[in-house]
């Protein structure tokens, strides 16, 4: 007799260990092509995973086999033309007719790549691998406790809004089941006699009928044991444990005045969903705020923040007044991980630059953990890029950045924020 | 009699219903089988399934993942369908039928399977000498257990590296000609402590070094092993000098699992050929007998045509000879022989035209290997139907001949070669270990005993890498040829750096 399972539900995830192996063994060949494609890849495709390929020589695994020469004999089915003695002139390429027992692939000297696919979280573990946020030495997590709700089991008393009505009447049925059981034993005996002695040819009214009686006393008794009792009331229990901080604050600022055309832009762009990848990992909640501004600063949504035109000069420190208000009035540094990152051409009015680097000083970067500057031009440097470089000097949380072309963006990425914190020395 | 739902939806019901029917029928047929247990599983877990060299439980290694990563790929590109089954010799026998399948093909499976591999499995001689069904899960529970105790004491890379030179020797860790002794988890547990001491003090007494200046050269002359042996890998566990015991473990642990598949590999086409016969047979009878439908039945002979289909050699589906296509015909050729023989099957065959078929069928089953199976049964008449030509293809000549075709001329040479074809010891080179310098360099020398002057192909280097890992001293590969000279083909020194 056969026995038959039904595994469907059964976990699938079998070969995840596994997988996990050979990510692990192949890291410097997946770094590498994750590395390649990051240039390459969509910037709005944040959440898909990575195709990666791997040459194939790489991974093979060696086992002694023979290889090509010598005598060798074999036997194909499907004779169409040859007789006994026939001479049949070798094929280009020194193999045999047919394509042998499948040997070339395990030889590992086929030169094919081994293509597969990364799933999200593999991809950018290996993407931020040896990535860590920087500062977090200084200014612990856990001074921002925060306090979680959770269901601590059951009580016995509570308000009836925390009633919980399945446990509670799996009790009072329970109760009931062993309250009436001795009732419920005499009450099937007497039903059993009674029926035994309706069955009986004699007449037997009489006993009958005192059974019937015994039966209806049994039958109240039962009836009185209560449906529910506040015995049987359970209630849910809840605590109360700290929990450090998991949200955090992305502040986006980007000049958009005339001199930023569209592909510095999306330059910036990535540099920001790079950045935005980043504390998703780290941070279960990641507001993002987008501040633009040339003359004048506001706070918009991603569109009108990547893709509108605007013309005019630029004075970057209404940006950052905006942000100080933004921050004092939705984002107390107290319950959040605030972070900025700055992107811009550079220019800027001579005048603004030390004030920029005024309210930076004053207003921002004690509440930031992390605010970075890239700069994206080709041209020289301004006073701007100056001010910020006096900054950098002074504030472990301040870097600014120059980038040139899109291939810079990741490299630049690695460089702010590797595990190595040369910087807090 | 009333017939069987044909679906196309299956039901566990219904798959009780058309197992019941298979298995009596079975029984009339004398197929003698362990308990099945049938069990249900989805597309991903037979991907599953496949990585782990189709075991239900095994050992984690990295190779296992990038199987796994393949055979996904493959699968999502629409480049291969799964296998419609996967079977394990194991006792209960496990077999895994696909969710997604109709219920025809589940019935297919599970004649093909749970009734043809299985009685394969039970009563052939090389499984009943080399596997101890019974024992397999719970050794494999044991090898992942001990695999997963060392990844955490020695750490994950050194056990990686350890596996990794074991899996390159994995075919040179079979016994061929003594019977293994029986393996159980109590029994593993029990002597393996035992085991590690007695092992690690024998091999230091091994390497005491004898300071007597005449004897030594006395003894230049014996060698050790005083016979080549073939099993490297046993070899390795039992004298490597420097392996610490888990690692002897792990090499023998790899050692078990190969010689577990050892028979399967020398029986693919009698085992197919067994099973596509029998889910032939039961699904043909239980059509006779009117239990299917005739819409079953379609489908049915649409996958089976589809299985044993032969492709000719310059077909481009050509892969080789079809062990599903040569098994099945050959076990029906049997049969066919002892019921309408004609006069040239009894001039082959003698005594076996006109014997009882079923009688004859299990004798084939029982007792024969593809070597032997082919070299017994193969038959004019399946060689003139598969038009087999045999050609010889000699690097010194600048052609490739035939050697022989499906004529009475060739008959015999054909049945020979694809004999020999199926021959392991013409399919894997013969290597061997021939010496140890054990009053010297410790070195181990390696020797291939070269057939038909083939040549070891370059992965040897790689290979012996890997054995250095485990035998840690200077590790040689010399070849003899047919003439008895012997060439040097590749070294791995010490100092040479094993970077892998």
């Amino acid at each position: 007799m056969s026995h038959f399972i039904d595994r469907r539900l059964n976990s699938k995830g079998k070969s995840t260990v596994n997988r996990q192996r050979f990510i692990r063994r192949y890291k410097q060949q997946i770094k590498r092509s994750v590395s390649e494609g990051v240039g390459q890849r969509s910037v709005t495709d944040v959440d898909s995973g990575e195709e990666i390929s791997i040459p194939k020589r790489d991974i093979s695994e060696p086992i002694f086999h023979t290889g090509q020469g010598g005598v060798q004999k074999r036997v194909l089915p499907g004779n169409d033309q040859f007789t006994r003695g026939d001479k049949i002139e070798r094929p280009p390429g020194g193999q045999g007719q047919g394509s042998g027992d499948g040997d070339a692939s395990d030889s590992g000297e086929g030169e094919d790549d081994f293509v597969f696919s990364l799933s999200k979280d593999e991809y950018l573990d290996l993407l931020f691998d040896d990535l860590a946020l920087p500062n977090l030495q200084a200014t612990h997590f856990d001074t921002l406790t925060q306090y979680e709700t959770y269901r601590a089991g059951y009580q016995t008393e509570g308000v009836p809004s925390n009633l919980d009505i399945v446990r509670s009447l799996k009790g009072a049925m329970a109760r009931r089941i062993a309250m009436t059981a001795g009732s419920r034993r005499e009450l099937r005996e007497l039903e059993e006699k009674r029926q035994a002695l309706i069955d009986d040819p004699h007449d037997n009214a009489l006993a009958i009928e005192q059974l019937d009686e015994a039966i209806a006393e049994l039958n109240k008794r039962i009836d009185k044991v209560p449906f529910i009792d506040t015995f049987d009331l359970r209630f849910k229990n809840y605590a109360k444990r700290p929990v450090p901080s998991s949200q955090a604050v992305m502040f986006c600022l980007m000049d958009v005045s005339g001199s930023m055309d569209q592909a510095t832009k999306e330059m910036a762009k990535r540099f920001y969903i790079l950045l935005y990848l980043f504390l998703t990992r780290r941070y279960e909640n990641v507001d993002v705020v987008y501040i633009r501004h040339h003359t004048q600063a506001k706070e918009v949504d991603e569109q009108t923040f990547f893709y509108s035109q605007e013309t005019g000069g630029t004075i970057v420190s209404s940006a950052l007044k905006l942000m100080d208000e933004i921050v004092k009035d939705r984002y107390s540094p107290a319950d959040w991980n605030i972070y900025a990152a700055q992107a811009s051409d550079g220019d800027n009015w001579a005048d603004d630059s030390p004030l920029c680097k005024q309210i930076l000083e004053q207003a921002i970067l004690p509440v930031t953990r992390y605010y970075a500057y890239i700069e994206i031009t080709e041209r020289q440097h301004q006073s701007l890029w100056r001010e910020y470089q006096k900054l950098e000097s002074e504030w472990d949380s301040f870097v600014c950045k120059h980038i040139v072309s899109v291939n810079d963006i990741y490299p630049v990425f690695r460089e702010l924020f590797t595990a190595n914190t040369e910087k807090t020395a | 009699m009333s017939l069987l739902d044909d679906g196309p939806e299956w039901t566990f019901a219904l798959l009780q219903e058309y197992d019941l029917e298979i298995a009596a029928l079975a029984e009339r047929f004398r197929l003698t089988t362990y308990p099945n247990q049938i069990e249900v599983i989805t597309a991903e877990q037979m991907m599953d399934a496949y990585a782990s060299i189709g075991m239900p439980i095994n050992y984690s290694h990295w190779s296992f993942g990038k199987k796994f990563i393949h055979t996904e790929q493959h699968y999502k590109r629409g480049n291969m369908g799964l296998a419609y089954e996967i079977v394990i010799n194991s006792d209960p026998c496990i077999a895994y039928l696909m969710e997604e399948n109709t219920i025809t093909m589940q019935a297919l499976v599970i004649a093909h399977a749970c009734y043809g591999h299985n009685s394969f499995f039970k009563n052939n001689y090389l499984f009943k000498t080399w596997t101890d069904a019974k024992a397999i899960i719970d050794y494999l529970v044991f090898a992942r257990d001990y695999v997963a105790k060392c990844e955490e004491k020695h750490g994950v890379d050194e056990v990686e590296h350890t596996l990794d030179a074991c899996h390159a020797l994995m075919n040179y860790g079979v016994d061929r000609y003594k019977r293994p002794p029986k393996l159980s988890i109590q029994e593993e547990k029990h002597r393996q402590e035992e085991r590690e001491r007695y092992l690690q003090s024998q091999v230091n007494d091994l390497w005491r070094t004898l300071p007597k200046g005449q004897k030594q050269a006395h003894h230049q002359k014996s060698r050790f092993p005083q016979e080549p042996q073939e099993n490297i890998l046993y070899f390795i566990e039992k004298h490597a000098p420097l392996l610490e015991p888990w690692q002897r473990e792990l090499v023998r642990i790899v050692r078990k699992v190969s010689q577990y598949f050892y028979p399967q590999k020398q029986t693919q086409v009698m085992n197919e050929g067994w099973a596509c016969f029998w889910h032939y047979h039961l699904l043909n009878t239980l059509y006779d007998e009117g239990k299917v439908t005739d819409r079953f039945m379609l489908e049915f002979l649409h996958s089976h045509s589809a299985v044993i289909a032969q492709p000719d050699y310059n077909s481009p589906y050509f892969s080789g000879i079809n062990p599903y296509a040569l098994g099945f015909n050959m076990f029906m050729d049997i049969k066919r022989i002892c019921e309408n023989p004609t006069e040239e099957d009894k001039a082959w065959f003698g005594k076996m035209a006109g014997a009882n078929w079923l009688d004859t069928l299990h004798f084939a089953m029982e007792n024969f290997k593809d070597e032997s199976f082919v070299s017994q049964f193969l038959s004019p008449k399946i060689i003139r139907d598969f038009k087999l030509f045999s050609i010889e293809d000699d690097t010194k000549q600048s052609f490739i001949s035939v050697s022989a075709i499906h004529d009475e001329l060739g008959y015999r040479d054909i049945r020979e070669q694809l004999s020999a074809q199926y021959n392991l010891s013409n399919l894997e080179p013969n290597i061997q270990v021939y010496n140890v310098d054990v009053r010297g360099d410790r070195s181990l020398t390696l020797r291939y005993y070269s057939q038909n002057e083939r040549p070891l192909a370059n992965s040897k280097e790689e290979v012996l890498k890997h054995l250095h890992q485990l035998w840690k001293f200077d590790v040689h590969l010399e070849q003899e040829n047919a003439d008895g000279s012997v060439i040097h083909l590749a070294s791995c020194q010490s100092n040479t750096d094993a970077s892998l």
